[in-house]
């Protein structure tokens, strides 16, 4: 579960805004400058709000009030980036493996459960220059959910894939969904993103929030504006 | 042109030496300074920066009084490292800390250009996957570095095999203890016959600046993801 709420002015972008949400995966939905990636910085920690406070199963990662912080590096927080920031100077394995913890005996079987499901096993030994794009947000996303994340978020993770690559990583985010249960929130403004995969859309529009809808809603509403246009 | 005598070839592995244990002593030192500058903004911060190209402005001669009246047997450090028999003043230690001092602001400007040249957004990446501030240091922004700071060490290098006005002010000319290689030189065109060994000297001396430019060149030319990336 997340509670947020912030108030945040940078450039011309006025970011005020609180929601609460249950679902499984949360879409952030609006149109690039609406304020869906500074959500996902100050759920990570990257941005401080100017004030804010935000809440994620029960633990206070930010109180601006009360003097609340909790370091980016505790947070265990899997943010998979629009341009998935692979460590070049290290290989795929490498990568995977850079946020996950001390290396129990369930290491190997998770690390092998989720080269599986990402189908990575060919990629291992290669570095992120030796990838395509795809390849690359496959990596992002193994690695982001490895450091055993109690969220996940997604920065438009398709953005600058071609269409194949869309589609491949898109079933890969299904499967994710489908067969691991962490909590998402996945920002796009690609509306047949959020229908694949989210359960609940926030739409943002220039730093504030123009509605909070669940998917079937939100399914409905696009298919009766598509049926509005000539 | 004959081979070096004895004492050439001692001026040599003196200054070899000196030069290898400078940039050795001088790295850590070069590293946490170019990593504050690089990502602090503190107070005093330019005054800092001013004092680090002080060694490159001021002339050597002058450099190496300040370390003799600051090292030398009645000087506060000379005197703190005497409490403990330590005297580094006309003596090949000395000409360590006059080479360590001269070439540290190359060493620190090297290190701290491959640092800014690190993309932050990848130590920012590494935070949110619980790497601590050590952690990442050691495991992005020092491998990522690399090369500056080995082409760094390589003119840290260069700049101390070379030194000699510091050198020869702090810690004189004293054959087999602090007479490097560019004061065997001086020393060689003081003396009447002493132009072959000048020459073979220079010739020297040639050869490890190439060898360290050369090499200097090489090493910062990019790593190999980057210059396939860059293609």
């Amino acid at each position: 579960m997340l509670e947020l709420q912030m108030r945040h002015a940078f450039g011309d972008l006025d970011l005020e805004l609180a929601f609460r949400s249950e679902a499984r995966t949360l879409a952030l939905f609006g149109h690039s400058g609406a304020g869906k990636t500074s959500v996902l910085n100050a759920i990570a920690g990257l941005l401080e709000p100017r004030s804010g406070r935000i809440v994620l199963d029960g633990e206070v990662l930010l109180d601006t009030a009360a003097g609340v912080r909790v370091p980016i590096a505790q947070r265990r927080i899997g943010y998979v980036f629009q341009d998935g920031r692979l460590f070049p100077h290290l290989s795929v394995r490498h990568n995977l493996l850079y946020g996950a913890p001390a290396r129990d005996a369930t290491y190997r079987t998770e690390f092998d459960g989720i080269v599986d499901l990402l189908e990575l096993g060919p990629l291992l030994e290669r570095r992120p220059h030796n990838l395509s794009g795809g390849e690359r947000q496959r990596v992002a996303v193994g690695r982001a959910l490895l450091s055993h994340p109690r969220a996940l978020l997604l920065d438009e993770p398709l953005t600058g894939l071609h269409a194949e690559a869309r589609v491949q990583v898109l079933d890969y985010l299904r499967r994710l969904k489908q067969e691991l249960r962490v909590f998402t929130v996945l920002v796009t403004h690609h509306a047949d993103e959020v229908g694949a995969l989210a359960d609940e859309v926030v739409r943002l529009s220039a730093g504030r929030i123009v509605r909070q809808v669940p998917i079937a809603e939100f399914v409905a509403r696009r298919a009766a504006f598509a049926a509005k246009e000539p | 042109m004959t081979a070096l005598t004895p004492d050439e070839w001692q001026a040599l592995g003196l200054s070899l030496r000196v030069g290898l244990i400078a940039v050795v002593a001088a790295l850590p030192f070069a590293l946490a300074l170019a990593w504050l500058l690089s990502r602090k903004r503190f107070p005093g911060r330019a005054l800092l920066e001013s004092l680090l190209f002080l060694p490159l402005i001021l002339p050597p001669v002058v450099t190496g009084y300040a370390l003799l009246a600051l090292f030398g047997v009645h000087g506060p450090l000379g005197e703190l490292l005497g409490a403990f028999g330590i005297v580094v003043a006309f003596r090949w230690t000395g000409a360590v800390i006059a080479a360590a001092v001269m070439g540290f602001p190359l060493l620190v400007l090297s290190i701290r250009a491959a640092f800014d040249g690190v993309d932050r957004r990848l130590e920012a990446a590494a935070e949110t996957l619980g790497a601590g501030a050590w952690r990442r240091f050691a495991t992005i922004t020092l491998p990522l570095s690399l090369r500056g700071i080995v082409a760094g060490c390589v003119l840290a290098f260069a700049r101390a095999f070379g030194e000699f006005g510091a050198t020869i002010s702090f810690v004189s000319n004293i054959p087999g203890e602090t007479r490097t290689l560019p004061i065997a030189i001086y020393e060689l065109l003081n003396t009447p016959a002493g132009m072959p060994g000048v020459q073979r000297l220079a010739l020297v001396s040639l050869l490890v600046a190439l060898v360290a430019s050369v090499s200097a060149a090489f090493v910062a030319g990019g790593a190999p993801w980057r210059r396939r990336e860059d293609a």
